[in-house]
């Protein structure tokens, strides 16, 4: 029985025409993103001489290395602190989130119990909660509090997006289920789960930046001493006037939210890889 | 065919089936219809005559108001129901899981069903090989034409082995020149494993050229107006769309979906 038409992408042939072009095909992607960098590195540093701006407004990017050389012991140690809070936070989100949305999708009821709840969560500004936080952990493990903080700003995207993607299975694909007289945990382990799993990790990429964000924020309202993430840094810097250290935590920081954020994105690809639209269709 | 012997035992016997939806509609009024083993029957009807409901209540994803219904391995009396993978079923959609290859889509109902990977295997490649899908067990639908994604989800509904194959608008998303060549391998596919099949559609080529007979259907209320017989013999192949008989059941059939259409 001969096909009546040729498959629109077929493994072998794509690839085969990825091959030869990998390296290009890398170069093409990150060129444009790396030199856009530079060249505003370079009017930053280029504007700072041309218009004696002071250091301690804008100082220069070459400053900012100097500064990042020199405190380099201390600022990894306030990387790790602040990474460590943040991924605890994210693994803890994650977990929760994912669990919370098989409860609340378990029966209608257990959503209308606890779901408006979720979300008057969701809308309290965690920087109201974090003082009583971290009264209740005590100033002697100001880290667990900041954990607490950060896990409940991550928490909210992972818990609605895996309830609306246990929700959103196709009618069709129902039907199919049903026909089959699928039991309920057949149901819900052939289909709802992998059709919630784009879901699931659309949210797990929001609240690992959330996790990020909500870490930093409860350090800063923890306040002095009690903490020494790259918060606290930026904080004391501020204090000491030292811009060009503050400059070089910041680096740091964005350089950490989008170290999680490709991580996360990563294994999104991967799991998603051949099926997903969102995944495919590489050619542009 | 109408001659069947009065000692056959239908495959599926719908009796004064009625549906009536909540908001008052009559989708199906006083539904009476035998199908039996070995027949190829369409329902053919205007959009809203039933069609597809009637179906999906023989397979059992709608519930009928009123009157009875036997379904295959079905004992109203004993209190028997049918058994999954008795009635086989084909959507208008693929209806495909997009994150399985083809292999585990096909492979689903028996996985379901409590059979192993390795005891499935053999049916599965089996029933790829007959829908000429041999070479693209681990591809994924969504590397899939539109054709070959509805050979794959015709393989899935015959993995089963089921006494009774529903098919609703399978074809229609397709173009017509893939749409006439799945049409003849369903022929064959059929033939070869010699199941019953009921076809909703509503194309008249389409329904000449498949069944053995064909039950015309008007709409609101919708409700059976009429059958009609198709003795070409089988094997059909493309010639039989140019054979005088082929226009003739064409014309018989134009004539009875036009009163349909009036009615």
């Amino acid at each position: 029985m001969a096909d009546e038409s040729v498959p629109l992408a077929h493994p072998e042939t794509k690839r085969l025409a990825e091959r030869p072009s990998r390296l290009t095909t890398v170069l093409r992607e990150t060129g444009p993103t790396v030199a856009a960098g530079l060249a505003f590195i370079a009017l930053w540093e280029l504007a700072v001489h041309t218009f004696g701006i002071s250091k301690f407004v804008l100082p220069p990017p070459s400053m900012i290395v100097v500064s990042m050389i020199a405190d380099f012991p201390y600022l990894m140690h306030a990387l790790a602190f602040t990474a460590g809070i943040t991924i605890a936070a994210f693994a803890a989100a994650v977990v929760s989130g994912i669990l919370g949305g098989l409860l609340l999708t378990l029966h209608r009821d257990v959503e209308r119990m606890l779901w408006p709840y979720a979300i008057a969560l969701q809308v309290t500004p965690m920087v109201a909660i974090a003082p009583l936080v971290i009264i209740w952990v005590g100033l002697d493990r100001v880290w667990l509090g900041l954990m607490i903080l950060a896990w409940l700003v991550a928490f909210f995207p992972m818990l609605a997006n895996t309830v609306q993607g246990l929700k959103s299975a196709d009618r069709g694909l129902q039907d199919v289920m049903t026909l089959y007289q699928a039991s309920r945990w057949q149901r819900f382990r052939h289909l709802q789960l992998p059709a919630a799993l784009p879901y699931i990790l659309t949210g797990a990429r929001i609240s690992s930046s959330l996790a990020v964000i909500g870490g930093v924020v409860a350090e800063f309202v923890a306040g002095s001493g009690a903490s020494t993430g790259l918060a606290w840094v930026i904080v004391e810097s501020g204090t000491m006037l030292d811009v060009p250290r503050m400059f070089a935590a910041l680096f740091i920081l964005s350089v950490f939210g989008l170290a999680i954020w490709w991580l996360t994105s990563m294994v999104q690809a991967r799991l998603l890889s051949r099926w997903h639209e969102s995944e495919m269709g590489g050619e542009r | 065919m109408t001659d069947m012997s009065p000692a056959t035992q239908p495959v599926m016997r719908m009796q004064n089936l009625d549906k009536v939806y909540p908001n008052g509609t009559v989708a199906l009024k006083n539904l009476f219809l035998d199908v039996h083993p070995g027949e190829f029957v369409s329902l053919l009807g205007p959009s809203g005559c039933g069609k597809s409901t009637a179906l999906k209540i023989a397979a059992g994803l709608a519930e009928h108001s009123a009157g009875r219904i036997q379904r295959p391995g079905e004992d109203e009396v004993k209190g028997i129901r049918a058994k999954a993978g008795d009635i086989g079923f084909v959507f208008q959609e693929p209806n495909l899981m997009p994150w399985l290859p083809v292999f585990d889509n096909v492979f689903l109902p028996l996985k379901l069903a409590g059979m192993s990977r390795a005891d499935a295997a053999p049916q599965v490649e089996a029933i790829l090989e007959t829908v000429g899908l041999a070479g693209f067990a681990a591809s994924y639908p969504r590397e899939l034409s539109g054709g070959m994604k509805m050979r794959v989800s015709i393989s899935r509904a015959l993995v089963t082995k089921p006494k009774l194959l529903l098919m609703d608008e399978p074809f229609a998303a397709l173009d017509e020149i893939t749409r006439n060549k799945i049409s003849q391998d369903l022929l064959q596919l059929w033939q070869a494993t010699g199941s019953t099949v009921i076809f909703v559609t509503h194309s008249v080529f389409e329904s000449v050229f498949l069944s053995n007979r064909i039950v015309v259907m008007a709409a609101r209320p919708g409700r059976i107006i009429g059958e009609i017989g198709v003795d070409a013999p089988y094997p059909r192949d493309a010639s039989f769309r140019l054979s005088p008989d082929y226009a003739a059941h064409c014309r018989e059939v134009s004539a009875l979906l036009t009163r349909a259409m009036e009615s």
